[in-house]
């Protein structure tokens, strides 16, 4: 299985994920720069994610949406801070939702080649509870709806 | 002596100034017990919706409450229930993580 490791630090409202993965470093890097391959894995199983804009440089803009179960509909756009092809990336989230201005969350991407292929690290950080309610939007009811298969999620 | 720095003297006031009031010690005990609305304090006191988030701010002036968003409503918490929230948040975020890794595993594994 892919996940060596979750961490999340609800005081810091961060969540850091470590996954390897059979493959090159540069197949990895490419999977995230190429908003086709880019969407069939972001969006969670029950809400499948379209990009409708993929401009991967700094200053750059992402803008997509989640398609739920029942017809909902959720937007959001990122703002490319860094990209250092196949290295790392950082995006602000949020950005479409600005009028707040401490919406935003920040992930950062970094890529390694490991022995047996390469090594994602992800680093989620919220500005606050309020940005975790808008990034997660939906989410528990969808989860909720997929309980079944989350014991066996979790177990991977 | 003790020497209290005027910085925090000035907030241990805002502290003792916001619970010397039985409405806003009655308000707190609820943010504490269950993230009220503001609407549903309102609703509670027999004074006006205004009043209500008066006490709310001097409350949150103190540290001792927060406001959130939730839809059209403002829920007053205490930092106990933030954490509790980010905590039941960040679960639901791991799981949205470990579903994207193993479709991301699945998309590199077709070669493409």
């Amino acid at each position: 299985m892919p996940i060596t490791s979750v961490t999340k630090d609800p005081e810091k409202l961060s969540l850091t994920v470590v996954a390897e993965f059979p493959v090159p470093r540069k197949r990895l890097w490419e999977a995230w720069a190429d908003p086709r391959q880019l969407e069939r894995f972001w969006g969670p199983p029950f809400a499948p994610a379209t990009f409708t804009r993929h401009d991967f440089r700094v200053g750059g803009r992402a803008e997509y949406f989640l398609s739920g179960p029942n017809g909902e509909k959720w937007a959001d756009s990122w703002k490319f801070t860094a990209v250092n092809p196949i290295d790392s990336f950082e995006v602000r989230d949020g950005e479409a939702n600005a009028a707040d201005e401490n919406l935003p969350s920040s992930m950062t991407f970094t890529f390694e080649t490991t022995p047996t292929g390469s090594r994602l690290t992800h680093v989620t950080r919220f500005s606050g509870v309020e940005a975790m309610e808008k990034t997660i939007p939906g989410m528990e009811e969808g989860f909720r709806a997929a309980m079944p298969q989350l014991d066996a999620l979790l177990e991977l | 002596m003790v020497v209290v720095p005027e910085e925090s003297e000035e907030s241990l006031n805002r502290l003792f100034r916001a619970l010397a009031d039985g409405t806003r010690r009655d308000i707190l005990a609820r943010a504490i017990a269950e993230a009220p609305s503001v609407s549903e304090l309102a609703a509670r006191y027999e004074m006006s919706f205004a009043a209500v988030q008066k006490h709310v701010a001097v409350l949150e002036r103190a540290g001792l409450v927060r406001k959130r968003a939730h839809g059209r409503e403002q829920l007053v918490s205490t930092d106990h229930e933030r954490l509790r929230r980010a905590g039941e948040l960040l679960d639901a975020y791991e799981v949205l993580w470990r579903q994207r890794v193993a479709q991301l595993d699945d998309v590199l594994r077709e070669g493409n």
